[in-house]
């Protein structure tokens, strides 16, 4: 589904990614781990093609296609969703009136009509219910006054409603207390499937246990210096970074 | 992929949509403004001889004033002797009904999506058509008349309605208030006339629509609406000039009345040409509006949604005379571009527990420059006035302006008079949120502008709020800063 190949990309001249390479198949869930600035965010936001993020070198192929010749929201309307680390707050928008324009504009790039109203509203219903999301919250303006875990069960809650290929979580664990990561990990496990792919983007194991992973891998200095399955998560959980990087310097230096 | 300053550029490069002009037989009065001129428009309009003394009056004034400096913008230079002060198109004969309207007039309001066919216009509205100087056709007037409602261009109030006219003309906004009020009386041309009798909800909204299509000329029309005790109306107007490279004037003047329990509601789409993207051509758009809840309990409620002119300088204002009467100002003013806008309100709190509320949203984009002006005072004997303002500049982009000045005159210390004000840039973060959710940032931006301005939007008529949401959008196309 997503392969990404030799990807360096920069930030203000500074280079951010140094080489990543991975692939993603569907139904896949795969667990992006590693120390602060390592480029894990870094990597979420070249993907979702963020305009202030410049692509160096390197390729990446979604479903076929050559993801870095796609404006952001072409990137949306062909099955990749992120869920923000820090979602915005839109006044006056409301959560229900964005997610339509956003189903829509989703729906008529595949050459499909516009969702009913009644239709819209059952799908509503049916994913509120599915992701445990606070029927309050719909008609409020978009994360408008929201608590950090409203805003972040509101990303998973679109994330059901817009039905991607490939979601990416950012940090979606970062700020919350431990009930709300389990209904936001319950959630995101309803979501699973088989013809689905996940990126999950964590500091933490902690997200982990209730996200179980296929594969982990740990990004350090803008490359994947380590991949393993979910054992590498407690491994890391228990030992730290430390030992990676340098094992990372001692192969440098051989 | 654009960058957003591409995009800037492109809403800037965004085409009027009705900038097109009507060829049809026009009268019009030779340019120039003198006494001679003012005689020619009172007797082309057959009026009697109280009102153009009245104009005179208003001459004389208009002839003893300077245009004012405090505004905050460069005062561009107005020959006004290079006018003309009258084009009506030419009528064959009498007109009995709509049917016998110029069809390509007709075909010019269908143009602007405004249909005078009464079986298809909108539901529950009746409107008031004014070409250039002259009212042109008023619809579902007989369904109104049943209620003792009158709604006719001023011309026809003053022919029909003397009394009317005499007992309120001037007595909100005077002969002499301003300069631009002073060459108003001297020389309005039409307009239209509401009167809401005793104890009458208007079962319909009533519009005016106004098209500027002659060239050098301005328009100067003078509408006045009263509501007798216990009255209401929703009144709105609408309108729109085509293109041309020289600026024209509309200087209109306003008047509303609401006696005890009587309510006025006001609402303005502006839409008038706004000039090309280097700042030529365009509307001025100097124009007084003010109404004076005059009676126990009443109130008077303005809403605009500004998006057209080259400038664009008014304060839609109101005077809580009556004990217990309210006053409302919502605003949306968009600019780009080249655009001015300094624009506001002003209420005078004079009778008890007076209550206002202002809410006015300002947008700026492009090069523009978006002022509010805003005027509390609260007289002595305003025991317990109260007033709310929130004033909030929405910038898109960084070469554009938005400026704030609230005065606030109390003197009476029963009163409450609460400001907030706040400025706001549409964040990068905010398109890119969008954008991840498959919302083109045209659409982004359409989308945030109209929840910033729901406020003002949700004080609108129905079936116009739709209107307005859409040239918010379209007026502000693919803007990103």
């Amino acid at each position: 589904m997503l392969t990404i190949k030799n990807l360096h990309a920069e930030v203000d001249g500074k280079k951010i990614l140094k080489g990543i390479n991975l692939e993603i198949k569907r139904g896949e869930m795969h667990a992006i781990m590693g120390p602060n600035g390592s480029g894990k965010s870094s990597l979420s936001s070249v993907l979702a093609g963020r305009e202030n993020y410049t692509v160096t070198e390197g390729e990446v192929i979604f479903e076929g296609k050559n993801l870095l010749d796609l404006s952001p929201e072409n990137r949306a309307r062909e099955g990749i969703f992120l869920a923000f680390q820090y979602p915005v707050e839109i006044p006056g928008v409301s959560n229900l009136n964005f997610l339509k324009t956003a189903l829509n504009e989703i729906r008529t790039y595949h050459g499909l009509a516009p969702i009913e109203a009644k239709e819209f509203l059952k799908l509503t219903k049916e994913k509120q219910q599915l992701v445990d999301f606070n029927a309050n919250l719909m008609n409020r303006s978009l994360n408008e006054g929201f608590s950090g875990g409203e805003k972040k069960r509101n990303e998973v809650f679109q994330l059901a409603m817009l039905d991607p290929k490939l979601a990416i979580l950012d940090e979606t664990d970062s700020g919350l207390d431990i009930d709300a990561l389990r209904i936001v990990a319950a959630g995101v496990n309803k979501l699973r499937s088989v013809d689905k792919a996940f990126m999950v983007i964590t500091h933490y194991q902690r997200l982990l246990d209730y996200i179980v992973p296929d594969f982990v891998h740990v990004l350090y200095d803008g490359r994947i210096v380590k991949t393993g399955n979910k054992e590498l998560a407690l491994e890391l959980e228990e030992k730290g970074y430390d030992w990676l990087k340098e094992e990372v310097h001692q192969k440098e230096s051989v | 992929m654009r960058n957003s300053n591409e995009i800037i550029d492109d809403i800037a490069n965004k085409e009027y949509e009705f900038g097109f002009t009507t060829d049809i037989e026009m009268d019009i009065a030779p340019v120039g403004l003198n006494e001679d001129t003012i005689r020619f428009i009172s007797a082309k309009k057959q009026e009697p001889e109280w009102l153009l003394e009245w104009r005179l009056k208003g001459f004389a004034a208009f002839k003893k004033m300077k245009f004012p400096n405090w505004q905050h913008f460069q005062m561009p230079e107005l020959d006004l002797q290079k006018l003309s002060y009258y084009a009506a198109p030419k009528e064959k004969k009498k007109l009995n009904s709509l049917d016998e309207v110029d069809p390509e007039l007709l075909a010019t309001f269908d143009k602007l999506g405004i249909s005078l066919k009464e079986q298809k216009v909108l539901a529950g509205v009746a409107v008031d058509v004014v070409f250039d100087s002259v009212s042109v056709a008023t619809t579902y007037r007989a369904k109104l008349e049943e209620l003792g409602i009158i709604f006719c261009s001023f011309g026809e109030a003053v022919k029909h309605h003397p009394e009317l006219v005499k007992k309120y003309l001037g007595t909100v906004v005077p002969h002499s208030d301003n300069i631009f009020a002073a060459l108003n009386a001297a020389v309005f041309s039409d307009g239209s006339f509401v009167y809401i009798p005793k104890g009458v909800r208007s079962p319909m909204e009533l519009s005016t629509y106004f098209r500027i299509n002659a060239e050098n000329t301005g328009q100067f029309e003078r509408t006045l609406i009263i509501a007798d005790e216990s009255a209401y109306v929703s009144y709105l107007e609408g309108c729109t000039a085509p293109k041309r490279d020289e600026n024209q004037l509309h200087a209109a003047v306003v008047e509303l009345v609401a006696l005890d329990h009587g309510e006025i509601k006001y609402s303005t789409v502006q839409n008038w040409y706004p000039g090309d993207k280097d700042g030529n051509g365009g509307i001025f758009n100097f124009v007084t509006k003010r109404g004076i809840c005059k009676g126990n309990g009443s109130k008077i409620s303005w809403t605009q949604v500004e998006t057209g002119s080259a400038i664009t300088w008014k304060y839609p204002s109101v005077i809580l005379q009556g004990d217990n009467s309210e006053g409302e100002f919502y605003s949306v003013a968009v600019t780009r571009n080249k655009q001015i806008a300094d624009t506001g309100t002003k209420i005078y709190h004079l009778g008890k527990n007076t209550r206002s509320r202002i809410i006015s949203k300002g947008i700026s984009a492009g090069h523009s420059d978006n002022t509010y002006r805003g005027l509390v005072q609260v007289g002595p004997r305003a025991a317990n006035a109260r007033n709310y303002t929130q004033c909030d500049s929405l910038l898109i982009g960084d070469r554009c302006g938005a400026h704030t000045f609230p005065y606030i005159e109390s003197r009476n210390s029963t009163a409450t008079v609460e400001h907030e004000a706040t400025t706001s840039k549409i964040g990068e973060d905010q398109i890119f949120y969008l954008n991840q959710r498959g919302i083109e940032t045209e659409k982004a931006v359409a989308l945030i502008v109209n929840g910033y301005a729901k406020e003002v939007l949700n004080q609108l008529p129905m079936e116009f709020a739709v209107e307005a949401q859409k040239l918010l959008s379209i007026t502000l196309e693919g803007s990103v800063g």
